[in-house]
């Protein structure tokens, strides 16, 4: 047991025995070391100015990720090297990426700015990238910039990012391991005490004892979604069990019948895999909040905590997944939508938790699509989301699962479009009618500030009609948009 | 009034006018040392201050506040409500409408009703939510409609009329009519609303406030406490972002920090929660526009009737000036023969709307827009040559408020200029291939100009002071009225003093913006921040460099001629000296070496009573051509190509211009796209933070955003440098995107005007396409 947490920092180890529960890093960074550089915009995880790095060793290689300081909880730097905007230059002389964006006038009122420097310095860093400004501006699109329209930005990463990297953090590389190594124990974490804590388990035997200890304590991961509910919703969670320390809990593992994914697997992490199953599937993951994000976030965490409008579910559905719990009392494994009870409640019993997903590989026969329709198309949550896989024999449709994000208060299957869809002939769009007619059955969406529910209705139509003209080959010409988007963008480079 | 191009230009060789230099604190920016307010070390025993309101009320009468379970928080040192208010409560520019703390009614869903002061700002947001807030609700009054039904206005109707329009609309071979939703806008600027206040001797307070009016700052922060201007100060060294949200919506927050400040002894500091801001503060006007137009066959213009129903909110704040500059920007680059352009200022149970980036005059222009690609489409014609058919001329060259459009020729000059860059012509016949080939993506293009009146509507606000100082040692200190939100202002306005005193940057110091040392000014707005504050700080130097330049020629014997500021040194015939030098000498002679500089724009006669006289010192233009491509099975859409050209005169910083022209167009393109602003059926705003907000992020900016300068002959007005003004036209360069997407639903049924409303959502732009299908179907 360790009651302290310890992080690199300007090659120091820095140890604390005082992380508060629900602590932000941002507020440590602000409040308790008066470190200023790094800025709040929104507090909730989608402007990036707070943006900081953290290194870690991924299989041995130093990997730094952006993560938005003011979601991630103190506790959860543990074991990283936390690199922020006022560590970048050295001897008085700007940081590449610094400099670049003096030389290409990448800021106007700068608040933004540390924020974009930690993300272009992350990209800095960044193994196996191409440059193109599509590489870019994925990278980015976590960070908000309302005064230079992102051109000059765009440019700075494209003169510096993809240069060989020659900074402090390069030369300082192997200590840097070194140290990180040192940090990387294998003991609970526990700071605080009984009535508040923040703790972080090592094993899965370890979470079940504390969790069916602590029953009303709160399981965080990623932190994207519970961060929220500390510095918006202000609720009082004096209990947090980090997920992130459980030895094999992140696992990845790819194998010919389909991908496990442990729960506290990140989408960056899963990202390669997903795209191994379907390039649908791989794009979805892409456009999931920001590389901010997605370097926290966990898959695990998005179907835990319910929510109708999470984009990863519907997918996962239409593909079949198989979510695996685990308590005190044993483990079981059901199907991925079985887990979605009603609005705001899952088949979750107290002390039980998430351990991890099966997303099955399509057969031969079966076909796949996803579409995610939002108002903005990088970084937004969807107003609709729909995910298709049929399974084609001879020419007619045999099985077909069709699932919706946002027209219920679940992500859901459309089971009577489905039914209807049952012996259709794939390339006869006049064989479609009926499954188009049974949507209709199927769901009874809300209207709110992302769509209304007639236009909710209308494109989970639309979408069902372009999954299976995509799949037949009867589009009439090119039908989707979104493969418009970045395509010259990575033809110049 | 005739303008008289004077031709006689600047000294041959400038030094750091016109150079692209960058920000002036883009080191500090890169490597977070750059201190904005929420930075700045705070004293020992700062309190922070939170806003409490009611989470569900939209308008009511209050019919209880208790607030004994906020001050028995631990941690809470004061709560305060309108009774604590020494002064006068109203927060507002000029109305005295915008209650500080609302008094015996709700007026709006965020109005604040009370404020916490604590010693965290953490236990002052927790305890603000425990305040009981009762409210008898009425049914509020939402929307443009709701409110016409209702008649209630914030301020008079007002109208510009030419001719006889119905007569001009009678004679005409076609009208056409229509109405048209426009939505407003957060600004979103990045660093939120901040004031950070600390009591002084003698009833003193400092204000640290992010905002685009110090002034009244100083004036608000001293009416709310019952104390004389003189004892307030307000300093801003910048802002994280302003776009206008900063200009009369700073004011809460500094008379809050300062009434806490005033009841703690303590520094007290403000800073909003994000979702706390966009929902409290005012934003871009939504309009509901109703247009008619007669024309005939050749898609000449006869007639024009414009109806502007505006939603200005609760209060009136800077409704007056915003639906004026509308009115003013109805004609976008158009002659009306024959006009009638009315404006209803409406008031609605809503945060009360304010400045933001072009202040008015997009909402005008893109309702003109409108006009005439209804025009070309009816006629089957392409909206650019209907476009240029309008255009003023030599001929037809008077607005319908009528100041004449001196600079026709530019326009012209820089539209044909584009429509060639852009290959225009080239695209429209690929653009109808595709969409002929193509039954579910459609394309669309238009190329739409820009002329924005430059100069404020309210004359006496074309004024402005500056502070010089040269010191013994060679240095400058310069100091204006003028604020810095990210704009460049102090960077142009340092280039052109050192340009005056011949110095390199290095020896100009740039200061903040402080009411202590320019007094009396106007707000960083309406894009004059540097047309004002560059001319005063000018003014100021070179009155010290010619009291410098009186003194070399006596004690020299020679003629000022004999005598140069240059490479920072100064030439006396054929010696020369260092600055410090010659300032050491100045001081030995006691020559006062400091001057408060002072300029007013020349030539604005604008009278709003007759609706008479001359408004703007000058136009500044541009064009921009976008082309698009939509869904028409969901309705998303992509920004695929955008050439901009665009007229700053002889710019002063080239760097700086190019970043104000496509930050400005990527910001109006936000509007115009994807930033929606969505109230519930109670009048709630459901779209408060950036999750549900969305302003454009990097990859919605096409890969071919070619953006220039226009080469031009200068500014024929005597403009600092003969520059010209570039903070706001460019939000209007975006209009090419949204009249684009109307181009391309247009392709779905020839010869019928599209229903597109703004935002283009993919929801607007189903609907408009279902639109077009249904009246294809009944065709």
């Amino acid at each position: 047991m360790r009651d302290t947490i310890r992080f690199l920092r300007r090659g120091e180890i820095v140890e604390l025995d005082s992380v508060g529960a629900t602590e932000t890093l941002l507020d440590y960074l602000r409040l308790r070391q008066g470190q200023t550089g790094t800025k709040e915009g929104c507090g909730e995880g989608d402007c990036g100015a707070c943006t900081v790095a953290l290194g870690r060793l991924v299989k041995g290689k130093l990997v730094y990720q952006p993560v938005n300081s003011c979601i991630l909880l103190l506790g959860m730097v543990d074991g990283a090297e936390l690199v922020t905007v006022e560590d970048l230059a050295q001897d008085d002389r700007l940081h590449p990426v610094q400099q670049a964006m003096v030389d290409l006038h990448g800021s106007q009122c700068g608040f933004c700015t540390p924020g974009f420097i930690m993300s272009l310095f992350t990209l800095y860093h960044a193994e196996d990238v191409t440059r193109t400004r599509k590489t870019v501006t994925d990278w980015l699109a976590g960070n908000l910039c309302r005064c230079t329209g992102y051109r000059p930005i765009v440019d700075a990463a494209l003169e510096t990012c993809f240069r060989a990297t020659d900074d402090a953090f390069t030369w300082r590389a192997n200590e840097t391991r070194e140290q990180l190594q040192y940090l990387a124990d294998s003991r609970d974490i526990f700071v605080g005490d009984g009535d508040g804590f923040f703790s972080a388990p090592s094993s899965l035997d370890g979470l079940a004892a504390l969790y069916g200890q602590h029953p009303d304590a709160t399981l965080i991961a990623g932190g994207t979604d519970v961060g929220l509910w500390i510095t918006k919703h202000l609720r009082e969670l004096p209990k947090m069990i980090w997920l992130g320390r459980i030895e094999g809990l992140d696992r990845v593992e790819d194998s010919p019948s389909g991908v496990l994914i442990g729960s506290t697997a990140t989408y960056t992490a899963t990202e390669r895999a997903v795209t191994g199953i379907s390039q649908d599937l791989g794009e979805l993951w892409r456009r999931i909040g920001s590389k901010q994000v997605r370097a926290s976030g966990t898959v695990g965490g998005n179907i835990a905590n319910g929510s109708p409008i999470g984009d990863t579910p519907p997918a996962l559905i239409a593909l079949g997944a198989t979510l695996e719990l685990q308590s005190a009392e044993g483990s079981r494994a059901i199907a991925l939508e079985d887990f979605f009870l009603q609005y705001g409640r899952q088949d979750r019993q107290p002390g039980e938790f998430v351990t991890g997903l099966f997303v099955p590989r399509l057969s031969a026969n079966q076909a796949f699509r996803c579409y995610k329709i939002s108002k903005r198309f990088d970084q937004d949550i969807s107003s609709v989301m729909g995910a298709f896989r049929f399974t084609v024999e001879e020419g007619h449709i045999v099985a077909s699962r069709i699932a919706y994000g946002g027209m219920a208060g679940t992500p859901m299957r459309a089971s009577n479009a489905e039914k209807a869809l049952s012996g259709a002939e794939l390339d006869n769009p006049s064989t479609w009618g009926e499954a188009m007619k049974a949507l209709l059955s199927d769901f009874d969406p809300l209207s709110d500030m992302r769509a209304s529910a007639g236009y909710r209705m209308e494109t989970a139509r639309a979408l069902l009609a372009k999954a299976l003209m995509e799949i037949s080959g009867t589009a009439p010409g090119d039908i989707r948009i979104s493969s418009r988007r970045g395509a010259d963008n990575d033809r110049a480079a | 009034m005739t303008v008289q191009p004077d031709r006689k230009q600047e000294p041959i060789a400038l030094r750091t006018v016109r150079k692209a230099l960058p920000h002036d604190s883009a080191e500090k920016h890169v490597s977070g040392t750059a201190t904005y307010i929420d930075d700045a070390i705070e004293p020992t025993g700062t309190l922070h201050v939170a806003p409490g309101w009611a989470r569900h009320a939209v308008r009511g009468k209050l019919v209880s506040l208790d607030l004994s379970e906020v001050r028995a928080t631990p941690g809470v040192i004061a709560v305060l409500t309108s009774e604590d208010i020494p002064g006068t409560n109203d927060c507002s520019s000029a109305f005295g409408d915008d209650p500080v703390l609302a008094e015996d009614e709700i007026l709006f869903f965020g109005q604040v009703a009370f404020a916490v002061v604590a010693q965290t700002r953490d236990i002052a947001r927790r305890a603000a939510l425990k305040g009981k807030i009762d409210v008898a609700p009425i049914t509020p009054i939402l929307t443009p409609d709701d409110a016409v039904a209702a008649d209630t206005t914030v301020l008079p109707d007002y109208q510009f009329r030419r001719g006889s329009p119905e007569t001009g609309l009678q004679a005409s071979k076609n009208i056409l009519s229509g109405s048209m939703n426009i939505g407003g806008q957060e600004h979103f600027y990045l660093e939120g609303q901040v004031a950070m206040a600390t009591p002084q001797e003698d009833n003193g307070m400092l204000v640290l406030s992010s905002t685009q009016h110090p002034t009244e700052i100083q004036h608000t922060v001293a009416k709310v406490l019952g104390v004389p201007d003189a004892t307030v100060t307000a300093e801003v060294r910048r802002m994280g972002g302003g776009f206008g949200g900063k200009e009369s919506q700073a004011n809460q927050w500094a008379a809050l920090a300062a009434l806490a400040a005033r009841k703690t002894g303590k520094t007290c500091k403000v800073r909003l929660d994000r979702d706390d801001d966009m929902i409290m503060t005012g934003k871009r006007h939504d309009f509901k526009v109703n247009w008619k137009v007669g024309h005939d066959d050749t898609g000449l213009i006869r007639a024009v009737d414009l109806e502007f129903l505006a939603r200005c909110g609760y209060s009136a704040d800077l409704s007056l000036g915003v639906n004026d500059r509308t009115m003013f920007h109805a004609d976008s680059s158009y002659f009306y023969p024959d006009a009638s352009i009315r404006s209803r200022r409406l008031r609605t149970d809503t945060c009360s709307n304010t400045a933001f980036r072009g202040f008015g005059g997009p909402q005008g222009m893109l309702a003109a827009e409108r006009l005439i690609d209804a025009i070309a489409i009816s006629l089957g014609k392409d909206p650019l040559t209907v476009r240029k058919l309008n255009f003023y001329d030599g001929k037809r060259n008077v607005t319908p408020y009528g100041m004449p459009v001196e600079e026709f020729e530019v326009m012209h000059d820089l539209i044909s200029t584009l429509e060639t860059r852009s290959e225009y012509w080239i695209r429209r016949e690929e653009i109808s291939a595709f969409n002929e080939n193509n039954a579910v993506l459609k394309k669309g293009l238009a190329l739409t100009p820009v002329k924005f009146g430059i100069s404020f509507t309210l004359k006496h606000l074309n004024q402005a002071g500056a502070l010089v100082h040269l010191y013994t040692d060679g240095s400058i200190h310069l100091n204006h009225g003028g604020t810095e939100m990210g704009q460049g202002l102090y960077q142009k306005v340092a280039q052109v003093v050192a340009e005056e005193f011949g110095v390199t940057m290095d020896k100009v110091v740039i200061t903040a913006t402080n009411t202590s040392k320019v007094p009396n000014t106007g707000p960083t707005a309406a894009s004059s921040g540097t047309d004002l504050n560059a001319m005063a700080a000018k003014i100021a130097a070179r009155e010290i460099k010619s009291r410098l330049i009186s003194m070399l020629c006596e004690t020299h014997q020679c003629g000022p001629d004999m005598v140069l500021f240059s490479d920072n040194k100064v030439l006396v015939g054929d010696r020369s000296y260092t600055l410090a030098e010659v300032a050491r000498q100045g001081y030995t002679g006691r020559i006062q070496m400091s001057h408060a500089g002072f300029y007013a724009t020349p030539g604005i006669t604008w009278d709003r009573e007759t609706v008479s006289g001359r408004p703007f010192y000058y136009f500044a233009f541009g064009g921009a051509c976008s082309e698009v491509t939509i869904d028409t099975m969901t309705g998303e859409m992509i920004v695929d190509r955008v050439d901009i050209l665009h007229d700053v005169g002889h710019s002063l910083n080239p760097a700086i211009d190019l970043g104000q022209i496509e930050g400005g167009f990527v910001q109006g393109m936000g509007w115009l796209t994807t930033e929606e602003l969505v109230w519930d059926e109670e009048g709630r705003l459901r779209t408060h933070a950036p999750s549900t907000y969305k302003i454009p992020t990097a990859s919605d900016i096409p890969d071919h955003f070619d953006v220039q300068l226009y080469e031009s002959t200068g500014n024929p007005q005597d403009t600092v440098y003969r520059s010209k003004a570039v903070g706001e036209p460019p939000v209007m360069l975006a209009n090419s995107v949204f009249c684009a997407i109307n181009d391309a639903v247009a392709s779905l049924a020839p010869f019928e005007v599209p229903s597109l409303d703004a935002p283009a959502t993919p929801e607007a732009i189903m609907r408009a396409v279902q639109d077009m299908r249904r009246r294809k179907a009944g065709a």
